[in-house]
């Protein structure tokens, strides 16, 4: 062992896979902010009322949370299989689109470099949603009821009740909620391993996984570091900034 | 007329809220029945059969499952681990955040402050340098070695969980406990422990979980496939059986049932842990 300086690090700056890694984790983690966490909120205000099956509602959403990843990313693979035998397609997904009409749309989703990591990004928001729902509903809940009928004696409207009153009480649950997806899909490997298994190594690949490679496959544990050490040290810095603005959200 | 209307305009909304929720959990509930629907047909059926309910069960794939795919080690190893790295935990950090709580020695702000730093460290950023510890230590390929690191995954969240209830105790009861003849750690397993409880199952649920779920550090520390967990082994099991989709199915049923039916089980626990904020940090 002898020591090198800065070289990993320099050599880390100019890796154009790192830096598409990086991309990838980036998207998938856009994807969950933009269709998750909104339908989260979504059913949250869906549930937060005298409804029938309340409960029921709120164990079945929180259940593929608890699934681990790598079960999930195997379900779906299986539903996803783009194969065919005896004339039929053995994937549920293609089966589905081809009996009922669409076969144009028939597709190997995690086959096709340009469908992959979408497809990974929705089953991954698939599993995620749940936890920004029971934060939104326990969020909703805690919100003063006399809040919303003093809004409604001012005259306001649904919509007018939802932006001046929801929105503004629920703004330190949707940052941690927020901070929490953040984190959470920068670092999701295991779906990912689950359902392409090296497979489409470039276009799936995310930071934990060419950390993972660089361990595993070229023996170079330096230059896995500085990898990991480049990625805690982004992570820390996102949780550090949310952290400034949510504590900023509860004093006003 | 218009209580009419009112009440038409009512049902419609809640019809429709019903219809929006309900399709969202049909689309959570599905895939995991889908699962357990083709655990029960053979490599030949299911590809043939479409239907929603297949017309032949067939149970032996469970039975391949267990024996020839090992499960029965795996689910042996994932409950030894649990358990043991819950146990740590909860007493490690109990008595740690009872320390920093109650205790004053030197340096007890700058360790607090090291425990919580290290919380923010996501776990991706330090398995490179923990493989290598471990190398060192010769812990690789150990069952304590792995236990030891997953105490150390769950133990920053947990010492700031336990001392946010432990400053909350009342310093009565603990001056009772003391005119009593209790030592401080006696006061630690007979006042602060029962204390703590609802911090305890927060605890003990969500880094069950974890532990249950966890596969980096399986993959990374673990090779021998007799002290693999749940995770690791079905992975190694659907290597060896990538084109029989019955069988990697029934695998995943035997992972996925047992902490299904914990979380059914615990799942007020859950939802009071995750509302209350605490476990949000």
């Amino acid at each position: 062992m002898h020591f090198i300086g800065l070289q990993n690090y320099k050599e880390l700056l100019g890796d154009k896979l790192w830096w598409d890694s990086m991309w990838h984790a980036g998207y998938i983690t856009l994807i969950a902010l933009v269709f998750q966490n909104p339908l989260a909120f979504a059913l949250a205000l869906a549930c937060d009322r005298e409804i029938r099956m309340k409960r029921f509602y709120r164990v079945v959403f929180f259940i593929p949370p608890v699934l681990s990843q790598l079960v999930v990313g195997l379900i779906w693979n299986w539903i996803l299989n783009p194969e065919m035998q005896n004339g039929q397609y053995i994937g549920l997904l293609n089966h589905l689109l081809y009996s009922s009409g669409f076969p144009q749309m028939v597709h190997g989703w995690l086959g096709d470099p340009k469908t992959a990591l979408t497809t990974i990004a929705i089953v991954n928001s698939w599993q995620g949603f749940g936890w920004g729902f029971i934060m939104f509903l326990a969020g909703l809940q805690t919100i003063d009821k006399q809040l919303y009928e003093a809004a409604k004696i001012d005259g306001a409207g649904a919509w007018k009740t939802f932006t001046n009153v929801t929105i503004p009480m629920m703004l330190p649950v949707i940052l941690v909620v927020v901070i929490l997806t953040i984190l959470g899909c920068m670092q999701v490997f295991v779906l990912i391993l689950a359902m392409v298994n090296e497979g489409l190594v470039n276009h799936t690949d995310v930071p934990v996984t060419r950390i993972f490679s660089a361990m595993q496959n070229t023996n170079r544990f330096g230059y896995a570091c500085a990898e990991a050490v480049i990625f805690g040290t982004i992570l820390v810095c996102v949780s550090f900034v949310t952290k400034r603005l949510s504590d900023k959200a509860k004093q006003a | 007329m218009k209580i009419n209307k009112y009440a038409f305009w009512g049902m419609t909304q809640s019809t429709l809220i019903h219809i929006f929720l309900m399709s969202v959990a049909l689309t959570c509930l599905f895939p995991i029945f889908w699962m357990v629907r083709c655990a029960f047909m053979t490599n030949t059926t299911v590809f043939v059969d479409q239907s929603i309910i297949p017309h032949h069960l067939n149970f032996g794939n469970f039975a391949i499952a267990w024996t020839k795919g090992n499960f029965a080690v795996y689910l042996l190893n994932s409950v030894i681990y649990t358990v043991c790295v819950v146990t740590g935990i909860v007493f490690i950090s109990s008595l740690a955040a009872y320390s920093f709580s109650r205790l004053n020695f030197p340096g007890k702000n700058i360790i607090f402050y090291l425990f919580v730093a290290a919380m923010m460290i996501p776990l991706p950023g330090s398995f490179v340098a923990l493989f290598v510890l471990m190398t060192k230590l010769h812990l690789v390929n150990t069952r304590f070695g792995y236990i030891l690191c997953m105490i150390n995954v769950g133990l920053s969240m947990s010492i700031l969980l336990f001392k946010t209830f432990f400053d909350k105790m009342p310093q009565e009861l603990e001056d009772a406990a003391r005119i009593d003849g209790c030592g401080k750690i006696g006061i630690w397993w007979n006042m602060a422990l029962p204390f703590a409880r609802p911090a305890i199952a927060v605890i003990v649920i969500f880094n069950s979980l974890t532990v249950w779920n966890e596969y980096i550090l399986a993959t990374l520390l673990l090779g021998d496939t007799n002290l693999m967990p749940l995770q690791r082994g079905i992975m190694v099991f659907q290597g060896a059986n990538s084109t029989d989709y019955p069988v990697l199915m029934a695998g995943l049923t035997m992972a996925a049932i047992p902490i299904i039916m914990v979380y059914l089980a615990m799942q007020k626990h859950i939802v009071k842990g995750l509302s209350s904020g605490e476990v949000m940090g």
